[in-house]
């Protein structure tokens, strides 16, 4: 990841001034990304179940299968997709400058980034929050106890402002004790350097269970103390592409609504229902008003399967995180996941 | 000829001043071509995050500037008493290098190769891990003197705080009160000082042994101890040959100081960094961390410029 050394901050700047006078390319991602055969895809240096390469290099992800899902969608094949591992300082300017076609790496939408960085969101593909992890030992149950603490946080997110604001909100002090590297902050906190650690809560599950000692001397406080939407970025100045993103999305949520799986895809081209058959291309034509053809949302699914299946193999039940559905459950079924309908 | 001449580098002066104004003007159409926001506005805003240790009282309430300023202090913090260090531990070193005693020699050369063929960031990470796993934890400190503790969370000390005069206590998860030397603190001041007195310590070797061999031996034919020809008769003229060369490693120091975050000690560039994931501000951080690291080493290097003039009679510094 990226250290913040004097002389790579000058050559980042220098980068910064090159890649700006590029010419901008408003309305052409599209035609871009056919051209070249492939989508540059934004993603983390490695977060478990969002973006992470596995032992044979291949990249697995909630995260990353969003963009295989648009590879798929957009140029009929899940695997034409460049993989650029961004730290969280690089990921804005990677995004802004063209150097990527998507972020897909775990990004919080707020209101600074979607209205002064030059990005749109294209939706939420997981609603995250903020939690503690603490020893067992400090005998706390909750956040509010933890005054005077000092908390490991690992920088490059929107944690150490959450962090301040709840200390503040609370009328508690609590010390920031901040690294950039997700590493060198996970052994400050399991050597006892810190009481507290500190991110989003689907992180926290898997550092109990995959980097404590013994995961349980360690507890996840109940207290979720921010709301963080994670979701896709494109650059602004192309609506088209913006909406191909954004749709491609919903598309994922609305197959798991109507019941489309990656397996049954096929064979639901003959199901009764017009909303399946229009998803699938059978009924009506949804690809054309986003410039691409019928199939379109029929190969996303087929690709890498409905946000349900994604969410299982990723983060849920049939991944080493096991995260609940939670929040991430469709609005029909006690969560908040509802995608505007395709028709 | 040489109105010529002049004439040629006012143009490439004026070429440069173009090239530099087309770069700045072109990144600020751009940015605003792509709807991102820039300018140096956010610096009066509040900053929103808080500082695990500053010398200056900061709450999240406070500017973006005052966390700069904060972390520039941090940042100073360590790099002064480091500087110093590093000189006392160099100037040792580079005289066991030359003692006449081989076990003294064998200590300080194993010294100089050990410390100065591991990267810098390895020396931090390694003392920084070294101090938070042998410490014992904030909530059984050892007390090494009345006030004085000793644990993962530090060093604390008695010293004025905003009450008077106060004696660290344990409360709570840690000590409460006094002053407090955090191991991110300590990680980098030792790190940071022995990594440049195993090269000022080289330095001081190569300028004592470019001196005439007949400097040492008349002095202990005077009868100093080899100690007293070190410090009284070759440091002095030594250090002169030594000045330059010596700057840049402290200069070094200063900058090196910026690897900070990796141990989580919150420096300038720490706190830089910070800022720049809440605004995405990037240009504009970045740009505050280069002003400043620039100005900095310009003065430094101009003091020493300045010691160098006055022909620094005398004895080291």
């Amino acid at each position: 990841m990226l250290r913040l050394h004097p002389g790579r901050l000058a050559g980042a700047l220098i980068l910064a001034l090159l890649t700006a006078s590029a010419p901008a390319l408003a309305g052409k991602t599209l035609d871009a990304i056919k051209a070249k055969g492939q989508i540059a895809c934004g993603v983390s240096t490695g977060v478990i179940g969002f973006s992470a390469a596995d032992s044979q290099g291949q990249w697995k992800g909630l995260d990353v299968d969003v963009c295989k899902a648009i590879a798929a969608a957009v140029l009929g094949d899940p695997n034409k997709v460049r993989w650029v591992p961004l730290s969280s300082q690089q990921r804005f300017t990677a995004i802004q400058s063209g150097e990527v076609d998507i972020l897909s790496r775990n990004t919080t939408w707020s209101l600074t980034r979607d209205a002064a960085l030059g990005l749109h969101f294209a939706g939420v593909s997981y609603y995250d929050g903020q939690g503690f992890l603490i020893p067992k030992k400090l005998k706390v149950t909750s956040a509010k106890q933890l005054k005077n603490a000092e908390v490991c946080v690992q920088s490059g997110t929107t944690t150490e402002k959450n962090l301040a604001d709840y200390a503040r909100a609370q009328g508690i002090k609590l010390k920031p004790v901040v690294f950039d590297k997700f590493e060198a902050s996970i052994k400050a906190f399991f050597s006892g350097r810190c009481q507290a650690y500190t991110t989003d809560a689907s992180a926290l599950a898997f550092i109990r269970s995959k980097e404590a000692p013994v995961p349980d001397d360690y507890l996840v406080l109940p207290e979720i103390i921010s709301k963080e939407p994670l979701g896709p970025a494109v650059r602004r100045g192309d609506d088209e592409w913006f909406a191909i993103v954004k749709w491609t999305l919903n598309a994922l949520i609305e197959a798991e609504e109507l019941g489309i799986t990656q397996a049954r895809v096929d064979s639901l081209k003959a199901a009764p229902d017009p909303a399946v058959q229009r998803f699938l291309g059978v009924g009506e034509d949804l690809g054309k008003s986003l410039g691409l053809d019928r199939e379109w949302a029929a190969r996303a699914v087929k690709a890498v399967g409905n946000y349900g299946e994604i969410f299982n193999r990723n983060v849920g039940a049939d991944s080493p995180l096991k995260l609940p559905r939670g929040l991430n459950a469709q609005w029909n079924k006690g969560g908040i996941l509802y995608a505007q309908p395709l028709r | 000829m040489t109105r010529r001449r002049i004439a040629w580098q006012a143009l490439i002066l004026a070429g440069l001043a173009l090239l530099g104004w087309l770069l700045v003007d072109t990144t600020a159409s751009r940015l605003q071509e792509r709807g991102i926001r820039s300018g140096f506005d956010f610096l009066l805003e509040p900053a929103g995050f808080a500082l695990g240790e500053s010398l200056l009282p900061f709450e999240a309430s406070d500017s973006t500037l005052r966390a700069f300023a904060a972390g520039l202090l941090n940042t100073l913090r360590v790099a002064l008493p480091g500087a110093v260090l590093a000189v006392l531990i160099g100037v040792i070193v580079g005289f066991g290098r030359l003692a006449d005693n081989p076990l003294v020699r064998g200590l300080a050369t194993a010294f100089v190769n050990g410390v100065r063929n591991v990267p810098l960031l390895l020396h931090l990470l390694a003392w920084y891990f070294i101090l938070t796993d042998l410490l014992p934890a904030a909530d059984s400190a050892l007390p090494l003197a009345p006030g004085v503790f000793l644990s993962k969370s530090g060093l604390a000390l008695p010293w004025w705080g905003e009450a008077g005069w106060e004696v660290p206590v344990p409360a709570g998860f840690g000590i409460d009160g006094g002053a407090r030397l955090t191991p991110e603190y300590l990680a980098m001041l030792i790190g940071l000082s022995l990594y440049a007195a195993a090269y000022i310590a080289e330095t001081l070797r190569g300028a004592v042994q470019a001196l005439p061999p007949g400097q040492r031996l008349s002095a202990l034919a005077l009868g100093m101890t080899p100690r007293q020809a070190f410090t009284l008769v070759l440091l002095p003229q030594a250090w002169r040959a030594a000045l330059p060369p010596v700057t840049s490693q402290l200069l070094n120091l200063f900058k090196n100081a910026s690897l900070a975050v990796a141990i989580g000690y919150p420096d300038l560039v720490s706190v830089a960094g910070t800022s720049l994931n809440q605004t995405g501000r990037a240009i504009e951080c970045l740009a505050v961390v280069i002003a400043v690291y620039l100005l900095l080493s310009l003065l430094a290097a101009a003091l020493s410029h300045g010691l160098e003039r006055r022909g620094l009679r005398g004895a080291p510094a």
